[in-house]
């Protein structure tokens, strides 16, 4: 690209380290701890506003066993729709630039996954665990609250895992339209021309998506009881087998 | 500003389309394009993958763990990575782009042949098929429907993600979109390059559905039945 790469990668590879090992790059305002807060409380507050949404409709829909259609439809017709194309039009409405726009984008592409997997675990929670439940004499708020959140638990979390992953890697994109996160590094590096930088900046975001995935795929696994630890990952994967 | 002052910025507006046809066709071609290239390309290469994970069985788990890290990298941040090596091209968006099809595609493609029932093979076995033959003409057939439920999956993806190469200058649709955006936010502009990446993807997804009814003719009972 610029005339400081001649040696293609290998110089690239260097020039990224240097860039990241630079204590400059990691003070200030506009320093990697900076940026990096800034990404997590976006990533964070669009997540728990999801969740803050969908959960109680996934519990109560997968409880009485209905909306199964909608929910998977609205998992499959969410994929069609970039997440660019929103972000942008949200800054053309009155939610206007910079954070909030991006957290709305982001919590409303957070919101499928999390309804997806929580309704399927629910709405498949044992028969027999149910009705024994109810023959014990639970009414149907406890009945979901005692039997059917934490045998759903796993899935939950699945939900909550791919949600988390897909809205840290999306946050890159508040950059583009004015707002702040990790994004900035790779916009501002494309901007100025400064490969390292651009590609100091990918690093750093691929890392922190794998990092949510594998912190999150671990928390998930240690609620899972053991036996069933080999149920699908994620009920959003496992509708894009057909089954 | 006072509100009334403001000019019209409808989200919706003919005389926009029909102004810029020209500049809206080409987008929509490159997007096309891009979404094609890297999806044929990502099949090329699942297919391969997969049938290298089922006859070694130990391969599997990390060809598929593989194909899930590089999933699991935001578009964005893999662009970045590329484009200082690869320049502001198409290139970097195809490579891209074909490395997120390869989670679904490897994956369903190796459901698909697993999916296959051992007595068929054993039939088929019988009449002596083997080999690429057993391959071409018994076992690919019957995985077609999850190929194709996984290319769906990956095309679908892959018309909304191509946005994103406006970053490397090669996004499609996401140009006009940018454009838009650059443009004090003209909202006829960010709204038409949406709803025909849209459109696009639905577009898409009816056209694989259909070649593969066309393609499966034996499987039309059994899914009128499920």
């Amino acid at each position: 690209m610029g005339p400081s790469h001649p040696g293609g990668g290998v110089s690239l590879v260097a020039d990224t380290a240097r860039w990241l090992a630079d204590g400059e790059h990691w003070t200030g305002s506009g320093g990697v701890p900076a940026r990096l807060v800034e990404h997590l409380t976006v990533s964070g507050a669009a997540v728990a506003l999801a969740a803050l949404v969908a959960l109680p409709v996934a519990l109560w829909l997968g409880h009485i066993g209905r909306g199964g259609l909608l929910v998977v439809g609205l998992a499959n017709a969410s994929r069609a729709v970039p997440t660019f194309g929103v972000l942008i039009i949200l800054v053309a409405t009155p939610v206007g630039f910079g954070d909030r726009a991006t957290v709305v984008a982001l919590l409303l592409f957070a919101i499928p996954a999390i309804l997806t997997n929580a309704y399927v675990g629910v709405r498949d929670v044992d028969k027999d665990a149910r009705d024994a439940a109810r023959g014990m004499g639970m009414s149907g708020w406890q009945v979901l609250r005692r039997v059917e959140v934490p045998l759903a638990l796993p899935l939950i979390l699945a939900g909550l895992r791919t949600a988390s992953v897909q809205v840290v890697a999306t946050a890159t994109l508040a950059a583009y339209v004015g707002g702040g996160g990790l994004g900035r590094l790779i916009a501002d590096g494309f901007g100025r021309a400064d490969p390292a930088m651009t590609a100091a900046g990918g690093v750093l975001v691929a890392a922190l998506a794998l990092l949510v995935e594998v912190v999150l795929g671990a928390v998930q696994k240690r609620v899972t009881p053991g036996p069933r630890r080999r149920m699908p990952a994620s009920a959003v994967d496992a509708a894009a087998l057909p089954v | 500003m006072l509100a009334q002052d403001e000019p019209p910025n409808p989200w919706v507006s003919v005389d926009y389309v029909r102004d810029n046809a020209d500049a809206i066709l080409a987008a929509t071609r490159e997007h096309v394009t891009l979404t094609l290239v890297s999806v044929v390309l990502g099949l090329l290469l699942a297919v391969p993958l997969a049938l290298l994970a089922r006859r070694f069985r130990r391969l599997e788990t990390p060809v598929v763990g593989f194909a899930g890290v590089l999933y699991t990298i935001p578009s964005l941040a893999l662009f970045a990575v590329l484009a200082p090596v690869t320049g502001l091209s198409e290139k970097t968006v195809v490579i891209g782009l074909t490395a997120y099809t390869l989670l679904v595609l490897v994956r369903n493609v190796l459901a698909g042949l697993d999916g296959v029932p051992d007595d068929v093979r054993e039939a088929a076995r019988g009449m002596g098929v083997g080999g690429l033959q057993m391959l071409a003409r018994v076992e690919l057939p019957l995985a077609l429907p999850a190929i194709v439920a996984g290319l769906r999956v990956a095309t679908v993806s892959t018309v909304a993600l191509v946005t994103v190469g406006v970053v490397v200058g090669h996004g499609g649709l996401g140009q006009l979109l940018f454009a838009g955006f650059n443009n004090n936010l003209y909202r006829a502009e960010i709204f038409t390059a949406t709803a025909l990446c849209v459109l696009l993807a639905l577009a898409a997804d009816l056209l694989l559905l259909g070649a593969e009814r066309l393609l499966t003719p034996w499987a039309r009972r059994t899914r009128a039945a499920a």
